[in-house]
């Protein structure tokens, strides 16, 4: 019975990783750069349903809209300021080193806004939780939420770049930005909607993060968006269904290490398992193979 | 072309050792404050980890974001060694020197045991392996638990009860309290010949027929492999010298203060990435720069203190700055103009 | 050429940094002329994940400064406060210990936590300086003689502790869950483990986390649900004790859980769920809501300037800064006196003072270092805290 206890908070702790981990992949795919400032919308995007479900007294429906909204923004003003203008600049780090300024950045100023003290994160998600085996298996109803969520969130983003001109777009300009280009494909926009939409998700993992795991501080991102960073890594990064299997994979198994092996050796059971996923298959269980060219 | 290599290697030298006299010359008429003087080893320190990780970035053409990791590998062997026979080895100089010798050879010694599986994969793929050996290395030296008692030696990786100790038996390595007493070898002195001796290393490597190989890597790897380059063997010897020189750097680190942790701020990913800005911003394959760069954001937050709150976030505005103005095309091309409007009318003159 | 312009702006920027290092040296010279007020420095994070504790020993040292001061000063000498942040790091603190150095700092309150405390302890020491720390707690700290500690050392915390536990039959499966990467954490539970054991009380489940995973405790909970835990021993701090309580509750386990003085602070967590803290026992020297005047006091002028209720870490340093004044009275030192004059004779004063403060009354310290002081048994009943007593 605790097996299958342990399972379900494995598969609820690797939805939210999923999410997170969505962000970083969408970002790599197109603009191949390590977001380190993701974790950090996180952060800002929890502290702002904060602020409009707790403190403001709004409903959960305008506090997770205005959150988004705030993070979508945020990652557009973050991309135009910050990232845009590295885009290219002679190497690769110099992009990846502004991301680590950037979240430095958010951080600090979270740290001067919000203060350090950490507080109390209250779930706006009222379901209560499933009872089974006679009351042997709870099952908290934000899991399920979770859970739920975080497969809805894959499909309808399948289905967008499936579907959609933008999405298309999108993944022509993964494949090649400058054939993109020449075929008219507007890369800026096309970059910066994927940001957009890379930081509306990390507003919602906020949420569910902080609704699973009900402390916020200004360091609350930093973690899971590392984690999430390893999950997309060990799914394949740029890869949508690869986040989803990497991020629920790595769930589970840093609890069934924490459970099973030792709980203060999690993080190092989590992280040689993808070293040895890496090395067995160097792009990650769903990647794509790199071809080289001579 | 050979020359003006050189020039620039004898320059690289100079100014560190012009920098050393300088310092020196102050610290005799007893002109540099309190918190210069307790800088001086973490400057040297963090140059050395710069060093080391531009042979790995710059010249190998490999992103590592595990070098902290191998900082605390030489920090932990180094400072163990020195804490275990601070009553058999009277002498300061001989213990640090052997310390530095076990913790710059144990870190060498992971770095090529990692190396050796992990070279074959590339870019980001390679970096984020990188990173999760330093998660890992932090992790299990943080429920590490080494003590002695008249039994002998006692390893525990749970608590530090289950060492079973007898009465009188000492903890060396207590977990994530770490090792403390570790006596105060480092100086200033120390770490600025450490420095000298990366750099004389580094630069020799990278200017000898073995540097060019692992260039020719770094540019081309299958046009390296197809001239009967040994790609292998020349990565793994670039990377064994890197972590080599942040094990050094560890071990100066380590004798610096009385205590040592393995904490996410000293040897996380944040410090990985810490060394990477250094070596980023200094410029990639240039280990002058990295050196100065290491020594500019390592004083730059102390420097800040005044500010008090708004401190940090000071620094980050100034980094990504920095990295606009230093890597942006649009601010090179800017600055280049500036840069010529300025020398024309010299050159009239 | 570019290249070398760049090096040329950075080796600038190099020697301007120091000559402002040396322009600080300078004006150290001024000050430490000026007698007429004593010069106290405070070290903790301000900044970085640990920044809620040493914020708190900031504000609350500004307070007992502001008073002292208000209130004519010690020994008729103003103090000045000066506090620096050291981002919980070994080596950033020794750099902020320099720096308060160079402004001249006499007598040092701080550091916050145990490994920077350390490392700075072995400074001053050096230096002959005398330190009183608010809040570092383990038995390293005050290795050397001229530290002092407000706070209990964390083997004191855990063998009173599981004393409590046995004597008042609170439990006899006792679950224990430790952040093992956390210093304070694993000394407790070291000692704790040890006195049980000595005591004969059972120990059924214990299980770690790390700073890395500290937000999931459903496994460590789990475990001791499986185990059939009718006690739980929580030997860390509130945030982390916040959550465990809420997944305790998902879970619907419901033992007893008893707390050290880390979990203080856990009714004043903003939107925190009281509800989920009921029947919380906790061995604690300073509660926020006692009904003492002094207590009082405190917490309102320090809700008033700072908007937030005091934790213990803020009553530790109030009550650091009046120990200070009264080794300092005792010793009868003034700021004219060296740094190692006056750490001289404040170490001989301190064990001579008895001090009544927010967390203790007649506090008494050994030549060591350590406190003597009683801890109190409280349970959380209605959101508030009662004795158990």
């Amino acid at each position: 019975m605790s097996f299958i206890m342990y399972l379900i908070n494995g598969i609820s702790l690797g939805s939210v990783y999923a999410i997170i981990a969505l962000g970083y992949t969408m970002v790599y795919g197109i603009a191949k750069m390590l977001n380190f400032a993701h974790g950090d919308v996180i952060m800002i995007g929890s502290y702002i349903s904060f602020v409009t479900f707790s403190q403001m007294g709004l409903g959960p429906v305008p506090a997770v809209v205005i959150s988004i909204v705030v993070c979508t923004a945020l990652g557009m003003i973050i991309e135009r300021v910050a990232y845009k203008p590295l885009r290219k600049a002679v190497s690769p780090l110099a992009v990846l080193i502004t991301a680590i300024g950037v979240s430095y950045l958010l951080q600090n100023v979270a740290l001067l806004v919000f203060g350090a003290n950490p507080v109390s994160y209250v779930s706006m998600i009222a379901v209560p939780p499933l009872k089974l085996a006679g009351g042997e298996l709870t099952i908290t109803g934000i899991t399920v939420i979770t859970i739920v969520l975080c497969l809805v969130i894959m499909g309808v983003l399948m289905v967008f770049i499936k579907k959609t001109k933008a999405g298309q777009a999108m993944l022509a300009v993964s494949e090649d930005k400058d054939a993109a280009q020449l075929m008219g494909v507007n890369v800026n926009g096309t970059i910066a909607l994927t940001f957009a939409i890379g930081s509306g998700l990390a507003a919602i993992a906020g949420i569910l993060l902080c609704s699973a795991y009900p402390t916020l501080t200004p360091y609350t991102g930093a973690m899971p968006g590392i984690k999430a960073f390893t999950a997309a890594v060990f799914g394949g990064i740029g890869s949508i269904p690869g986040a989803l299997v990497g991020g629920i994979l790595l769930g589970v198994i840093e609890i069934l290490g924490r459970a099973y092996i030792s709980s203060q050796l999690s993080d190092a059971i989590v992280f040689a398992v993808l070293i040895i996923v890496l090395l067995v298959k160097p792009t990650g269980i769903l990647g794509k193979p790199i071809f080289e060219k001579v | 072309m050979k020359s003006k290599k050189l020039k620039n290697k004898i320059t690289t030298f100079l100014i560190v050792i012009a920098a050393y006299v300088i310092v020196e010359i102050f610290l005799l008429t007893g002109n540099v404050s309190s918190l210069l003087q307790g800088l001086l080893v973490p400057l040297c320190t963090y140059s050395l980890c710069a060093v080391g990780l531009n042979l790995c970035v710059g010249y190998l053409g490999e992103l590592s974001l595990g070098h902290a990791g191998f900082m605390c590998i030489g920090a932990f062997t180094g400072a163990f060694f020195s804490v275990t026979t601070a009553d058999i080895i009277q002498n300061d100089g001989v213990r640090f020197l052997l310390a530095l010798i076990i913790g710059t050879g144990c870190a060498a010694l992971f770095g090529f045991l990692i190396a050796i599986p992990v070279l074959r994969l590339n870019g980001d793929y390679l970096a984020i392996v990188t990173l999760a050996f330093g998660e890992i290395i932090k992790n299990v030296i943080n429920v590490l638990y080494v003590g002695k008692d008249s039994n002998g030696w006692h390893v525990s990786i749970n608590s530090q009860a289950e060492l079973g100790l007898e009465p009188g038996g000492v903890t060396y390595i207590n977990g994530a309290q770490g090792i403390t007493g570790t006596p105060h070898s480092s100086n200033f002195t120390i770490g600025v010949i450490l420095v000298l001796v990366a750099l004389f290393v580094v630069y020799n490597l990278t200017d000898s027929r073995t540097g060019r190989a692992i260039m020719s890597i770094r540019d081309n790897q299958i046009a390296a492999e197809s001239v009967g380059i040994n790609v292998k063997k020349y990565k793994l010897l670039g990377f064994t010298v890197s972590t080599a020189i942040a094990g050094a750097a560890g071990v100066l680190y380590a004798h610096n203060l009385s205590t040592l942790t393995a904490l996410p701020k000293n040897f996380g990913y944040n410090m990985s990435i810490m060394i990477l800005v250094f070596v980023v911003l200094g410029g990639i394959g240039s280990f002058r720069g990295s050196v100065v760069a290491a020594c500019i954001l390592t004083l730059l937050p102390e420097l800040l203190r005044g500010l008090s709150d708004y401190r940090m976030l000071i620094y980050a505005i100034v980094l990504i700055a920095m990295m606009l103005f230093n890597w942006a095309p649009d601010a090179i091309f800017f600055r280049e103009q500036i840069m010529a409007r300025i020398k024309k009318p010299k050159r009239e003159v | 050429m570019k290249k070398r312009v760049i090096s040329a702006v950075l080796a600038a920027t190099m020697v301007c940094s120091l000559f402002a290092g040396c322009g600080g040296s300078g004006s150290k010279g001024g000050e430490t002329a000026d007698a007429d007020t004593f010069r106290i420095g405070g070290i903790g994070p301000v900044t970085g994940a640990a920044a809620i504790y040493g914020s708190a020993v900031r504000n609350a040292e500004q307070i007992a400064v502001d008073e002292i001061n208000a209130a004519g000063g010690i020994n008729g000498y103003q103090v000045s406060l000066k506090f620096e942040d050291d981002e919980h790091d070994a080596e950033k603190s020794v750099n902020a210990y320099n720096s308060l150095k160079d402004w001249g700092m006499q007598i040092l309150a701080g550091t916050v936590t145990t490994t920077p405390c350390i490392a700075v302890a072995d400074k001053t020491s050096a230096d002959g300086m005398f330190e009183i720390t608010p809040s570092a707690s383990s038995t390293d700290v005050i290795k050397n003689d001229n530290v002092f500690q407000v706070c209990f050392t964390d083997p004191n915390q855990g063998s009173a502790s599981a004393k409590y536990i046995s004597d008042k039959g609170l439990g006899s499966k006792i679950g224990i869950i430790y952040d093992s990467s956390d210093v304070y954490s694993s000394g407790i539970y070291a000692k704790f483990k040890e006195e049980a054991a000595s005591l004969g009380l059972e120990i059924v489940s214990e299980s770690a986390f790390t700073a890395d995973s500290n937000t999931d405790f459903s496994v460590q909970l789990q475990d001791a649900k499986d185990a059939g835990a009718d006690l739980m021993f929580l030997p860390f701090y509130y945030q982390q004790a916040a959550i465990v309580l809420k997944q305790a509750k998902d879970m619907g386990f419901a033992p007893a859980f008893f707390g050290v003085d880390g979990m203080d602070g856990i009714l004043t967590l903003e939107n925190f769920d009281t509800s989920l803290a009921e029947g919380v026992m906790l061995l604690t020297p300073f509660a926020a809501d006692a009904a003492d005047e002094k207590t009082q006091a405190f917490v309102k002028k320090y809700n008033e300037e700072y908007g937030e209720t005091p934790n213990q870490f803020a009553a530790d340093a109030y009550d650091a800064i009046y120990i200070i004044k009264a080794a300092a009275e005792a010793a009868n030192v003034t700021p004219d006196m060296s740094v190692e004059e006056i750490g001289t004779a404040l170490k001989g004063a301190m064990p001579s003072v008895s001090y009544d403060g927010l967390t203790g009354s007649g506090m008494k310290w050994e030549a060591t270092g350590e406190v003597n002081k009683e801890p109190k048994g409280v349970v959380i009943e209605n959101g508030v805290y009662v004795s158990i007593d």
